[in-house]
């Protein structure tokens, strides 16, 4: 066994990452909260949100107003925009100070390659893309539920003795929790060194495609790969329902919607009241992005696809002359308020 | 003169995922019948080192920690193009979490000693953690670019420029060689196999396997031992989450009309539940 970091007797805490782009916070991290504060009340934990950046006086504004006991604050000039190696660095160091005994992540870009790194310079385990959080009775050791196979496989993962206790939480997994109504927690700053040597990779250019986030949406038309020559039906249709547009990967990869419109396992996680599957074959990759919806429907020409497994509604037919025929009765009726 | 680039591919052969169950006696994974293939971004990245080698020259090396049976799927890569490939093999690798597993990697990589470019695929399609790239990256001491879209190659600076996909849309990154690279899925198309190369399926002096002997890592370090993590329990995930599944069949028109009622009266519904219960 790899020599941990440090010993579970010294651990303290539950840590939640608060991630940050420009100074404004990842929804997941905010879904982390409530999920965090949950297992603090139950272990009698403190719990801290830790923010990383260039200048975080506004952030550790919002954050003071947090459902957190404590806010730890580590700025730095070489932290402004994230780069995973400086990130690690800098965290590293905080983590092997203050021990924590949980840390927890979301499962973004920055926050999967800040934590594989971390791991590895922790020697410690780090469960991943957690789909569901929880302490294990009798231990209290940290239980992540993550799904495998592309969602076929539910397994649980824990980290006996090394610390701290790591996981990715999927965006989306989590609702938001309602505004924390509390006293101001305490924000502490610290800091750390972060060499030049540690900054080899550099951020030329960063792209923002503002307005799209169809994890939020209420209403969903997902068009899959069977879903060809049909754009503008489905368009139509999403209209006509007030619904945002979503896409399968062979969808996003036809040009037919934009990449962040992609639904499953690579793309959003959505949790929409109603989501209309057009000509999808429901891959697990797929269906783990629709799972939470309250119900689905799906048209698929194909009466063994798998899509029909996570619907509620099944429509054996092609694509075309169905959307066209729920177009038409939506407009009829004057749309679906 | 700048020395030639050598890019080494980590290729994880997979299960395909459609075909591993779990066997409900016991509640371990049940592989029996499962067809193995190259995990599908290890190809996007082996696509990407060929395309690199094409334009640039250089050598690709292919690598893959796993059982003696996954060198006729590894052939495949040779067959496209690649060089040469090494099998980590033994029985002390067995049981690996992320923390083994790239340790392994990239001590066999620093073993070669000459490797420039590490590429790897964004995730597996088994543990999908993601978590190896930044894993060997960590180990050897060396940058990353994750979730890239496409990798240009400076010679003469021996740099990368990286476009790669992060929350909210696109980074652009400068990478200094030697460092880790990990594609999307899809991110090119991988080419067919040369036929040309076909010879090589056979050609047993292009696989070489080491075992941990050969990598001089600590055997406490491998495999289940060397794992901090471990699986407390295992399950066949909750079939479609007890969805409906009701059939409504007809002519186009009818399946449009009851599918609106349907609608209409599913959103009245919902839209009462919504206010009682937020989120
Ligand atoms: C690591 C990894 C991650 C992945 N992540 C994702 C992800 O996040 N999201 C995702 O979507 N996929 C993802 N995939 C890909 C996934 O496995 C599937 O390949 C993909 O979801 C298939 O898309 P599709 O259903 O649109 O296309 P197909 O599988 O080609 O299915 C098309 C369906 O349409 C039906 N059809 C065709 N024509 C018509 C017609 N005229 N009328 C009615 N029906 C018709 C067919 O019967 C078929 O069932 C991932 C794969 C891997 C390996
Ligand atoms: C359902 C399930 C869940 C799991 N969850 C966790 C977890 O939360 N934490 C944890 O530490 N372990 C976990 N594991 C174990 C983990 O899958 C193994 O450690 C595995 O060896 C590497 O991780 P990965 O498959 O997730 O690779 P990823 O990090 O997803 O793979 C990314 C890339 O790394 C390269 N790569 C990965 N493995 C190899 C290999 N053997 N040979 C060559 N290249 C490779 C490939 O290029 C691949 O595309 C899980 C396993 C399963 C089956």
């Amino acid at each position: 066994m790899i020599d941990p970091a440090y010993s579970p007797q010294e651990a303290r805490g539950i840590w939640v990452f608060l991630e940050q782009d420009a100074g404004v916070l990842a929804p997941v991290s905010l879904e982390l909260l409530a999920k965090a504060r949950a297992l603090a009340t139950e272990s009698g934990a403190e719990l801290t949100g830790l923010l990383v950046g260039g200048d975080l006086a506004a952030l550790e504004a919002t954050a003071a107003k947090l459902d957190l006991d404590r806010v730890v604050s580590v700025a730095h000039p070489l932290l402004t925009q994230f780069t995973a190696e400086a990130y690690a660095h800098a965290v590293d160091q905080v983590i092997r100070t203050q021990k924590p005994d949980i840390f927890l992540l979301g499962a973004t870009a920055y926050g999967r390659d800040l934590a594989g790194r971390l791991a590895v310079m922790l020697r410690t385990g780090l469960t991943a893309d957690c789909t569901d959080l929880a302490l294990e009775a009798g231990t209290g050791l940290l239980l992540g539920e993550v799904s495998g196979f592309g969602g076929g496989v539910l397994a649980t993962i824990r980290c006996e003795q090394h610390r701290p206790q790591m996981a990715t939480v999927r965006p989306g997994v989590f609702p938001e929790p309602a505004a924390a109504d509390r006293a101001a927690a305490k924000v502490e700053r610290v800091n750390v060194d972060v060499p030049a040597a540690k900054c080899l990779v550099k951020v030329v250019a960063r792209h923002r495609k503002t307005g799209v986030d169809i994890s939020r949406a209420e209403r969903l038309v997902v068009a899959g790969a069977g879903a060809r020559g049909e754009m503008p039906n489905i368009e139509a249709l999403a209209q006509a329902l007030g619904a945002e547009i979503g896409a399968t990967r062979v969808a996003v990869d036809e040009g037919w919607a934009e990449r962040e419109r992609q639904i499953g396992q690579t793309g959003v996680i959505a949790r929409p009241k109603l989501a209309l599957v057009w000509g999808a074959s429901g891959a697990s990759q797929f269906t783990c992005g629709i799972d939470q919806a309250e119900m689905v429907v799906a048209v698929n020409q194909d009466p063994e696809a798998a899509i029909f497994e996570s619907a509620d509604i099944c429509i054996v037919d092609e694509v075309a002359p169905v959307v066209k025929a729920l177009v038409a009765e939506l407009q009829s009726h004057g749309g679906a308020e | 003169m700048t020395r030639e680039l050598h890019t080494l591919v980590c290729l994880k052969v997979v299960p395909k995922s459609e075909e591993v169950g779990v066997d409900r006696e016991t509640n371990t994974l049940d592989r029996a019948n499962a067809r193995s293939e190259i995990n599908p971004p290890d190809m996007n990245a082996l696509e990407t080192a060929l395309a690199l080698k094409d334009r640039f020259g250089g050598r690709v090396s292919l690598m893959s920690m796993g059982p003696p049976f996954v060198i006729p799927t590894l052939r495949v890569g040779l067959a496209m193009g690649a060089d040469h490939a090494y099998l980590l093999s033994d029985r002390a690798f067995g049981g690996a979490d992320t923390l083994a597993t790239s340790l392994t990697l990239a001590r066999a990589i620093e073993k070669l000693g000459d490797v420039d470019l590490v590429l790897c695929g964004e995730e597996s399609s088994d543990g999908a953690t993601a978590q190896v790239p930044p894993g060997i990256a960590t180990w050897m001491d060396i940058p990353q670019a994750t979730y890239a879209m496409d990798v240009d190659f400076e010679p003469g600076q021996r740099h990368l420029v990286v476009t790669r996909e992060v929350r909210d849309g696109e980074e652009v990154l400068d990478v200094p060689l030697p460092a880790v690279v990990s594609v999307k899925v899809s991110c090119n198309e991988p080419r067919f196999m040369d036929t040309g190369r076909f010879a090589l399926l056979d050609n047993e002096e292009l696989v070489t396997t080491w075992t941990a002997d050969d990598l001089g890592v600590d055997r406490e370090h491998l495999g289940l031992a060397g794992s901090p993590t471990s699986v407390a329990g295992l399950k066949e995930a909750a079939q479609a989450s007890g969805r409906r599944r009701e059939l409504v069949s007809g002519t186009p028109e009818e399946e449009g009309k009851i599918l609106y009622e349907r609608i209409i009266e599913f959103l009245r519904g919902a839209g009462t539940r919504g206010q009682e219960a937020p989120g």
